[in-house]
């Protein structure tokens, strides 16, 4: 530490925000923590490049519009962004079970009506399948023991999930793209 | 140019319909298909689907996004109808018009005055239930218009052969006010038909040929239905004629404001309550969905007879959707209890509902039934109404005087759980039996398809019945109507002349046949407005044309008066003979004519439709 006064500054700081915050002053914690090893410093992650805000991706734009307006359904019809912005730590699971049995049912019913799925390989999983020579990489990812030329077979363990038909009205104003639940004010 | 199409439109009070078949197919059994109603289900969300909700919302400045309201037909409407006028209504009440058909039927308030929405805001622009029952059959044609049948000759709606269906329980009034909408709404001619009659027309449709053998001559036919705001029955006799089935209306209830809605929400303020006992709070907006999953949870319970309860969980109001989230169940014993136990109770066929209260009507709003339990209703029909019908002789009766039916045809969103039914037909033997019937097994339970569409296609049916291609329910005037005549006596001041009921359409009464009131002639003054008081009766059903009423306790109602003002040229201020003379058109209409007497000169008396005070 340094000089006296800077000291007795610190100790009257520290008595006073304890007294009345029940913590030390953020600065001077910040100060004090010497205790454990630094991690090795990753440098600052860089962005990846899709982050960086293309140009058909800035707000209001058709793109960024869209990828709205899938939370906003999910939102308006099935509460979903209220359900993932909370901290649910602090409950138990029976209170969650309820909660998250209702916002299952309603977002269920968004992707049925909105964005209809299906899956890619419509078989059992952790059954035997093959896969066709010709395969799109996307669509069909081959994991394990990975060798050989297609067709090759395989245990089927997660059909994948592929959108067959997507039934979006259309998007609001450029104003309100970015909107994914309006703030509610209730008059009396 | 003949009309291409046959329409029938249910315009309900919860859910309106819209059927059709084609009009030159000769076959008897040419399809009747249900139209999609594209409609708004959310904001710049169009859906179609084949129920159009007759909630009308009047947008204001701030309740929905520019354009967002933007229809195929319309860019910018100023109302909105339908499934978003639903949702919306549902936040914000105050701009919404709900009901409006039940408003129409309401004789204390003036119903082509601008009062709807009830006791809204002053900024709110309001509608009467006229015009408001007139946006929605204009939101039909419009819909219909701008279709498939878009632009080519002759296809629009107006052109078309329209049938629009009312409660049997609407009197004369209510009917007028109808086609007054209706005409508003650019229809030139409707032809008005009786919901319950629609609901049993859909069953011919349904059974084709074989109905001669599911009921014979001398069966009696009870349609009980319970929709979403309204409880309507009718009786229907089977008789024979030159050697044919026929089939006639014989009885008529009354309008009873009874419906799914009271039920859902009796359900939800039960679970309120027992929220509310266990230390949670329900606020409004949560009191809303309760009353919605409360709906739901009471079609699975029906759906699955072996389910016991059905969780509900009401998430916390904002973001805090988890924390406060509030569980509940409804359990099969709250269905029984509140529901069948509450709405349709077992009771004696004696048994009569609580009185209706007469107080405060313009705080309550609409006069909703009093008595809850729809089989009390049910049990004053069929001993009290029918008790003077003409064909009293030919009904089936038990020993008490109560109309023993054979059998039943159910209709009515409420109808479609089989619990309720069963239950009704429970109650419905129980009396059977007392009377010395036996009971009514499930061969004379007529089944109804498609019980939300019904109405509609059955009122097309009837469309192709009257050209010969079906079977007719013979009907006529649902009551008996009376002119109001001050017997001449002295005048005593402050007393108001006793008047006496002069009978000019008796019950029954068939649709295309007219009569002339005999023996009375009255003295009117060309060029000065006559007034003629005007009353009906729904439970006197033998009075004959001209009969004179002195005494009449509470079986007759007073209407709105009659008027009319004689036009003769160059004879105005003489006094002109005129006998009377009523009708039935083909289309349903009563009219009532002032005949001169040489038959030179006929003048329409028209319902003056006033609010009702002092009642």
């Amino acid at each position: 530490m340094n000089g006296f006064w800077k000291r007795v500054a610190f100790a009257f700081r520290s008595f006073f925000s304890i007294l009345f915050h029940a913590d030390i002053p953020e600065d001077i914690a910040q100060k004090g923590v010497k205790a454990t090893v630094p991690f090795p410093q990753v440098s600052a992650a860089k962005e990846p490049s899709g982050l960086r805000l293309k140009e058909d991706a800035r707000p209001g734009s058709e793109a960024a519009g869209r990828a709205v307006q899938i939370l906003a359904l999910l939102q308006r019809d099935g509460r979903l962004v209220d359900f993932l912005a909370e901290d649910i730590s602090v409950y138990s699971d029976g209170q969650l079970g309820a909660a998250v049995r209702t916002i299952h049912e309603t977002c269920r019913q968004v992707l049925d009506h909105y964005v209809k799925l299906e899956p890619i390989l419509n078989s059992e999983e952790n059954q035997p399948v093959t896969v066709q020579a010709g395969f799109d990489p996307a669509a069909i990812k081959l994991i394990g023991n990975v060798a050989g030329e297609p067709p090759v077979r395989g245990m089927l363990r997660h059909k994948g999930w592929r959108v067959k038909e997507v039934n979006l009205p259309p998007l609001p104003q450029a104003a309100g793209r970015m909107v994914v639940a309006p703030a509610e004010v209730e008059l009396s | 140019m003949a009309a291409r199409y046959i329409v029938g439109i249910d315009l309900g009070t919860t859910n309106s319909a819209l059927a059709r078949c084609d009009a030159a197919d000769a076959e008897e059994e040419s399809r009747i298909e249900v139209r999609s109603i594209p409609q708004l289900v959310n904001p710049s969300e169009v859906a179609e689907p084949t129920l159009l909700p007759s909630f009308l919302y009047i947008p204001g400045e701030f309740d929905f996004p520019k354009g967002s309201l933007a229809l195929p037909w319309e860019p910018e409407p100023k109302l909105v109808i339908g499934e978003l006028a639903r949702k919306r209504g549902a936040e914000s009440p105050n701009r919404l018009v709900a009901s409006a058909k039940s408003w129409l039927s309401y004789a204390a308030v003036n119903r082509t005055a601008p009062i709807l929405p009830w006791q809204a805001p002053e900024e709110v622009p309001k509608l009467s239930p006229v015009e408001a029952s007139s946006q929605f059959l204009k939101y039909l044609r419009t819909v219909w218009d701008s279709g498939e049948v878009r632009g080519q000759r002759g296809l629009a709606l107006a052109e078309q052969d329209v049938l629009l269906t009312v409660p049997a329980s609407f009197d004369e009034e209510a009917r007028e006010l109808t086609r007054r909408a209706a005409e508003q709404a650019g229809f030139p001619h409707v032809t008005l038909l009786e919901e319950p009659l629609a609901a049993f027309y859909a069953w011919l449709a349904s059974e084709g040929d074989t109905w001669r053998r599911r009921i014979k001559v001398g069966d009696l036919v009870l349609v009980c239905d319970v929709g979403g705001g309204t409880t309507d029955f009718s009786l229907i006799m089977v008789s024979e004629e030159n050697g044919e089935l026929t089939l006639k209306r014989v009885a008529v209830g009354d309008h009873i404001l009874l419906g799914g809605d009271n039920m859902d929400l009796a359900l939800a303020r039960v679970l309120q309550q027992r929220l509310e006992a266990s230390g949670n709070r329900v606020d409004t907006w949560q009191l809303h969905s309760l009353w919605h999953q409360c709906r739901n949870a009471k079609e699975k319970l029906f759906e699955s007879p072996k389910t016991q309860n059905r969780p509900i969980t009401l998430l916390g109001k904002g973001t805090k959707l988890v924390g406060g989230t509030i569980k509940t169940e409804l359990t099969r014993e709250d269905l029984d209890q509140v529901l069948v136990e509450g709405f349709f109770p077992k009771i004696a066929s004696g048994e009569l509902p609580a009185r209706q209260r007469r107080v405060g009507f313009q705080e309550l709003g609409l006069p909703y039934a009093a008595d809850p339990a729809i089989t009390k209703h049910l049990a004053r029909f069929l001993s009290e109404q029918v008790r003077n019908s003409p064909e009293a002789a030919a009904i089936r009766r038990g020993s008490s005087g109560l109309a023993c039916p054979t059998h039943i045809l159910f209709n009515g969103g409420v109808m479609k759980a089989a619990l309720l039914r069963n239950r009704v037909v429970g109650v419905m033997n129980s009396w059977l039996r007392q009377e010395g019937f036996g009971a009514l097994g499930e061969e004379q339970i007529l089944e109804a398809r498609d019980l939300e569409h019904a109405v509609a296609r059955g009122a097309v049916y009837y469309g192709k019945a009257r050209r010969g291609r079906g079977v007719r329910i013979r009907s006529g005037a649902s009551r008996t109507y009376y002119l109001g005549i001050e017997s001449a006596m002295p005048a005593v001041p402050g007393m108001e002349a006793p008047l006496k009921a002069l009978c000019v359409v008796p019950f029954g009464m068939e649709e295309g046949t007219e009569t002339a009131i005999p023996d009375r002639e009255f003295g009117l003054v060309v060029g000065e407005p006559a007034e003629f008081r005007f009353l009906s009766s729904s439970v006197r059903k033998q009075d004959q044309v001209g009969s004179l009423l002195e005494d009449w306790g509470a079986d007759l109602e007073e209407l709105s008066p009659l008027e009319v003002t004689l036009k003769l040229d160059g004879q105005q201020g003489t006094v002109v003979p005129v006998r009377l003379e009523s009708r039935v058109t083909e289309l349903g209409t009563l009219e009532i004519w002032c005949v001169s007497r040489d038959g030179s000169h006929r003048w329409n008396l028209e319902l003056n439709i006033r609010e009702k005070t002092g009642r």
